[in-house]
């Protein structure tokens, strides 16, 4: 079991990042250089003012239209976005290995916090879910993959409670938790996880080309 | 399974049926991939990565609302069967399947752009169909009528097969027609260095000659220094951007603009039409490499607000009876007309209702994106695919529905005589140039 | 008219018609003016009330009066040509006299370049082709367009319809069902479509685009087409001094230039058009797009260091093929460019610019901000400002530019020598 953590925190670990920041970086420079050198129109409209006022009302809850017809899925995927984001990364104990091993470190949440900012997660998950088996059109589209990329999301997160917890056995959750956070880094930029680099990159594109060509909001 | 649904299958359209008929699996494949391939880019890609399969789209929809939020209408849903299809079988797909996606793609699908407003990514689900109609294109199997269209914008340069002389001698014939109204009148022809040309679509001179007439009136009555050109270049439409024939679609768009730059004139002012809007600045003019307009283009709706704002129409008279207004989807999601369209229409109808919703955000008529001139075979579709507007129009209670886009028209004239809605459907030019002061009519 | 030589010369300026308005008083309306190439004539045609309609020459009108006359267009030899009407018939008026027959419709005038013939598309029963000095086709068709003719006006060509079909008839299109026809005598292949008939420097030989299938287009020449096919192509042109037809085409999505069939040019251009010759045949002009939504002139495949964002236009060569001119405009700003130098100035509108016969000079039309006209010589306007001017016309020593103008109500002409720009 300790080889197990020692490999999932030392190298496999250092690959899941690589292939993370390397795989999204490597993704996004091939996508700019093919739309250079094959679709003038994209960059030939692009203007980072309607990009970002794109982006950013599309980041404030409630200001597009369709999220006010949608008031439980905004407030679920808002509330789910930002505890994704925040709880890894300000979480105490991430922040003190990251500090012991490349002695970076930065501020961290509570435990309470971090604790309740899982459960939300896996709240929005099981929301995701439910919605998935109800809404048609959601029904429609989503197949294994759906499922696979959500159970990819929920591991780390609930492992993480588990082992917080000390439900079930500490070290086997915990290498579970190393593992599963780790296979879900690696498929971000294989999937449709990859929005997270693609959602700022589309949205702009789509700013700009409303605002800037339509004269007209996109949201 | 909605009235909708139970339709299509008996759909037969001789353009896909003897079209399919011709073409073995490997050309189905070869030819899918190969337009993938060269054509699909980064925007394919970045579309079909950055889709969650959240469903949210389908809120955009005006044919899901009509089916009873039927999935297979929602724009993920019409995706999922068409070019996700493609991709996730290399192209090596069946004729029923193909049959099911030119349905799709040409009458199920306004390309209206109201879903990229609802997709919180942005994907523009517009584009991924037109590219499976670029698709249909090359398979030689576009619908019938919408084929003969593009057919004769290859032939004539203009999309109603009207020869040179026709489209001349209509012009005079509407001028001499104007002439017992007010005896001044001009339909200035190859006025070289005039403020504008006034260009038009083909179903103006074939069937609303009284439009051409109506603008003349309003033109002259305002003192403009306008023409009208003698050569093609006239009809601005281009259903070619609709069947995938961008090629075509690039050299109606070169004819268009040569025509104005011959001219001298400094911009072009066109009529009340929607997609050809779109031709001109978003779509034709980037394939022939102009970033924007060569020579700007100004909208009626625009040009009629500017006009009135100048005070170069003065409104002679009201009307009492309650209108509304129809957003056409490329004039407010293709450049924002929307509160230029309103303040002229109730600057001649003071009693107003908003549709609900409107602006930017308002439905589509179904008509527009080609699919009214997939012709009679698909009517239906496309009417039952739009109860939902026959509803919203509904719950105005207007007498007077204005919509300034010839499609539009034709899309609602079907929807309000199958839904028994009792509205009077107008253009602006058509209101104008009834309510307007003509100080030179006798 | 007399030729250039025993034109009036002499520097300064005279009052052609002292008063151009007196007529717009003395007729219903007026259309628009034209001026003769010499500025000894302004025409204009005029409606004369119930009575018809006429051309009004320096203030006095034709003799003949029809329902209505328009298309008033000087040959280059200075015959004054318009349109005319009368009960649903048109017939070409040149200089007063009417052609001997009539016809259903007639368009658009054409002449050859020294004005000796003068010819127009027509239509007569229904059916289409060209009428030359009140001749007409021997074989018309139901349907022609893009018509062409050649420089002397020796020969006349059309693109032509040579198989029927009906509403909707998709499949008989898609066959092909259009071809070029010379002299009225068609090639005898037929197209999907046919695009832009262009004839060689003799008149003898006739190259066009077509389109054989749905997605493929080449060029053929006197009915032969080139071994390959392109997505798309654009105009062909023949070399003048050689023969070889060139045109250009696109490859993924990029622009090049082939030249009898083979890629001379190499496809990285975002446009390539309106391609022009030498007089030499060694020099190969283009209106190009090297980067998307740049604009300017190559020169044998060399872009101009200049480029306009929105448009190049009126691409010119000078007569001895050395130089080349054309208009440029920046968000309707326009400006001439010669040689890969942009004039000073930005203008309203710039007109097709017009070189000396001895290629040493280029003159241009333009309009200032706010509808005054003036001309430019060698980038510098002429002093004053006119209400109306006509494009500039170059002695034929190439030393003096006679400039046609309606300046205050009255009519000149107005000789300048050139080094007084």
């Amino acid at each position: 079991m300790h080889s197990i953590y020692n490999f999932a925190t030392g190298p496999l670990c250092w690959a899941a990042f690589i292939i993370f920041i390397g795989g999204l970086l490597l993704k996004f420079i091939s996508m700019v250089r093919r739309a250079r050198s094959s679709e003038p129109y994209i960059f030939g409209y692009f203007s980072p003012y309607f990009g970002l006022r794109s982006v950013i009302a599309w980041l404030i809850p409630f200001v597009p239209r369709n999220g006010k017809l949608n008031p439980v899925f905004t407030v679920v995927t808002f509330a789910f976005h930002i505890c994704l984001l925040v709880a890894p990364l300000f979480l105490m104990a991430h922040v003190m290995l990251l500090q012991e091993g490349v002695g970076m470190h930065w501020g961290t949440l509570s435990d309470a916090t971090a604790d309740v900012m899982t459960v939300i997660v896996l709240v929005g998950l099981a929301y995701f879910a439910y919605r998935r088996c109800t809404d048609p059109t959601a029904k429609y589209v989503t197949g294994p993959k759906e499922w696979v990329l959500l159970a990819l999301v929920a591991a780390p997160f609930l492992t993480g409670f588990l082992a917080y917890h000390q439900i079930f056995d500490y070290q086997v959750m915990v290498v579970l938790h190393i593992l599963s956070g780790e296979a879900m880094l690696i498929a971000i930029p294989f999937t449709w996880l990859s929005h997270m680099l693609l959602f700022p990159m589309v949205r702009m594109y789509q700013g700009s080309e409303f605002g800037g060509v339509r004269h007209v909001k996109d949201w | 399974m909605s009235e909708q649904t139970k339709e299509t299958k008996v759909i037969e359209d001789i353009g896909i049926d003897a079209g399919l008929e011709q073409l073995t699996e490997e050309q189905i494949e070869k030819t899918i991939m190969s337009v993938i391939n060269a054509e699909g880019g980064t925007r394919l890609e970045a579309y079909t990565k950055t889709c969650v399969h959240c469903g949210l789209c389908s809120e955009a929809c005006h044919y899901y609302h009509s089916h009873d939020k039927d999935p297979q209408y929602a724009p993920v849903g019409k995706v999922r069967n068409t070019m996700w299809n493609f991709l996730t079988k290399k192209g090596k797909i069946s004729k029923e399947e193909l049959k099911r996606a030119v349905l799709i793609a040409h009458t199920e699908c306004n390309l209206c752009r109201r879903c990229v407003q609802y997709c919180p990514f942005g994907v523009d689900t517009a584009y991924i169909i037109a590219l499976v109609r670029r698709i249909v294109h090359k398979l030689g199997i576009t619908p019938q009528y919408i084929q003969d269209t593009a057919h004769s914008h290859a032939a004539t340069f203009n999309q109603m097969w009207l020869k040179d002389d026709e489209w001349v001698d209509t012009l005079f014939w509407q001028e001499d027609e104007a002439r017992d109204e007010i005896p001044s009148m001009r339909i200035p022809l190859e006025k070289e260095g005039a403020d504008f040309m006034y260009s038009v679509i083909a179903p103006e001179p074939k069937f609303r000659t009284q439009l051409i007439y109506q603008a003349a009136v309003i033109f002259n009555e305002c003192g403009l220094d306008w023409t009208m050109p003698s050569t093609t270049g006239w009809d601005n439409s281009d259903m070619c951007m609709f069947t995938g024939d961008f090629e075509m679609m690039g050299r109606l768009k070169r004819d268009h603009y040569e025509c104005a730059q011959r001219l001298k004139v400094k911009k072009v002012v066109m009529g009340e039409c929607g997609h050809a809007y779109r031709s001109i600045y978003d779509q034709g003019n980037r394939w022939v490499g102009w970033r924007d307009m060569p020579v700007p283009v100004i909208h009626s709706i625009q040009f009629f607000w500017e006009l009135l704002k100048a005070g170069k129409i003065k409104v002679a008279k009201t009307i009492d009876k309650l209108a509304t207004f129809h957003d056409p989807c490329n004039t407010v999601r293709g450049m924002g007309l929307h509160e230029m369209g309103r303040e002229v229409a109730k600057a001649f109808y003071p009693n107003f209702v908003e549709m609900q919703p409107n602006r930017e955000h308002n439905y589509c008529c179904a008509a527009g994106g080609g699919v009214i001139n997939c012709g009679p075979p698909h009517k239906m579709t496309r009417v039952l695919g739009n109860r939902v507007k026959a509803e919203q129009l509904k719950a105005t209670g207007a007498e007077v529905l204005i919509a300034p886009c010839h499609n539009c028209h034709g899309g609602l004239e079907d929807i309000i005589h199958h839904y028994k809605l009792d509205m009077e459907i107008r253009f602006l030019g058509d209101i104008i140039y009834e309510c307007m002061e003509k100080p030179n009519a006798v | 008219m007399q030729p250039a030589t025993a034109w009036d010369w002499s520097p300064g300026r005279r009052v052609v018609l002292d008063d151009v308005k007196k007529c717009s008083r003395e007729y219903e309306w007026l259309e628009e003016y034209v001026a003769s190439p010499d500025g000894e004539s302004l025409a204009v045609p005029a409606n004369f009330g119930e009575e018809g309609a006429s051309m009004v020459v320096n203030g006095e009108p034709w003799e003949n009066i029809y329902e209505r006359v328009w298309y008033p267009r000087y040959s280059p030899d200075g015959r004054l040509t318009a349109l005319a009407a009368d009960m649903g018939e048109w017939t070409m008026c040149v200089d007063d006299t009417a052609w001997e027959n009539t016809y259903g419709f007639l368009l658009n005038t054409r002449f050859s370049a020294t004005g000796d013939v003068i010819a127009a598309p027509v239509q007569k029963d229904g059916e289409y082709g060209w009428v030359v000095d009140d001749a007409i086709w021997e074989t018309t068709y139901e349907f022609a367009n893009q018509f062409a003719m050649a420089a002397d006006g020796s020969a006349t060509a059309a693109v032509v319809q040579n198989v029927s079909f009906g509403q909707a008839d998709i499949f008989t299109y898609k066959k092909g069902c259009y071809s070029v026809a010379v002299n009225g005598e068609s090639w005898g292949t037929n197209f999907i479509n046919c695009y832009s008939p262009a004839f060689d420097a003799a008149g003898k030989s006739v190259a066009a685009t077509v389109r054989t299938s749905l997605y493929d287009y080449t060029i053929v020449v006197d009915g032969k087409p080139w071994a390959k096919t392109w997505p798309c192509a654009w105009e062909p042109v023949f070399n003048p001094a050689t023969g070889d037809v060139c045109a250009a085409v696109r490859m993924a999505g990029r622009w090049g230039m082939a030249l009898n069939g083979e890629l001379i040019w190499n496809p990285t251009f975002f446009q390539v058009w309106q391609q022009q010759f030498s007089g030499d045949g060694k020099h190969l002009y283009a209106i190009v797009s090297p980067a998307y939504g740049k604009w300017t002139v190559a020169v044998d495949g060399q872009p101009w260091a200049p480029t306009f964002g929105s448009q190049v236009t009126d691409l010119v060569v000078s007569p001895d093929g050395a130089h080349a001119a054309a208009l440029g405009a920046d968000a309707g700003a326009y400006a001439v460019a010669v040689d890969g130098y942009v004039w000073p100035g930005t203008f309203a509108m710039a007109w097709a610019p017009v070189f000396s016969a001895d290629s040493e000079h280029c003159a241009a039309k333009v309009e200032r901000r706010g509808g005054k006209f003036t001309i430019l010589v060698d980038g510098k306007p002429y002093k004053e400002n006119f209400d109306q001017v006509w494009d500039p016309v170059f002695s034929p020593e190439g030393d003096k530019v006679l400039i046609r103008a309606i300046d205050n109500g009255k009519y000149c002409r107005i000789v300048v020598p050139v080094r007084d720009f």
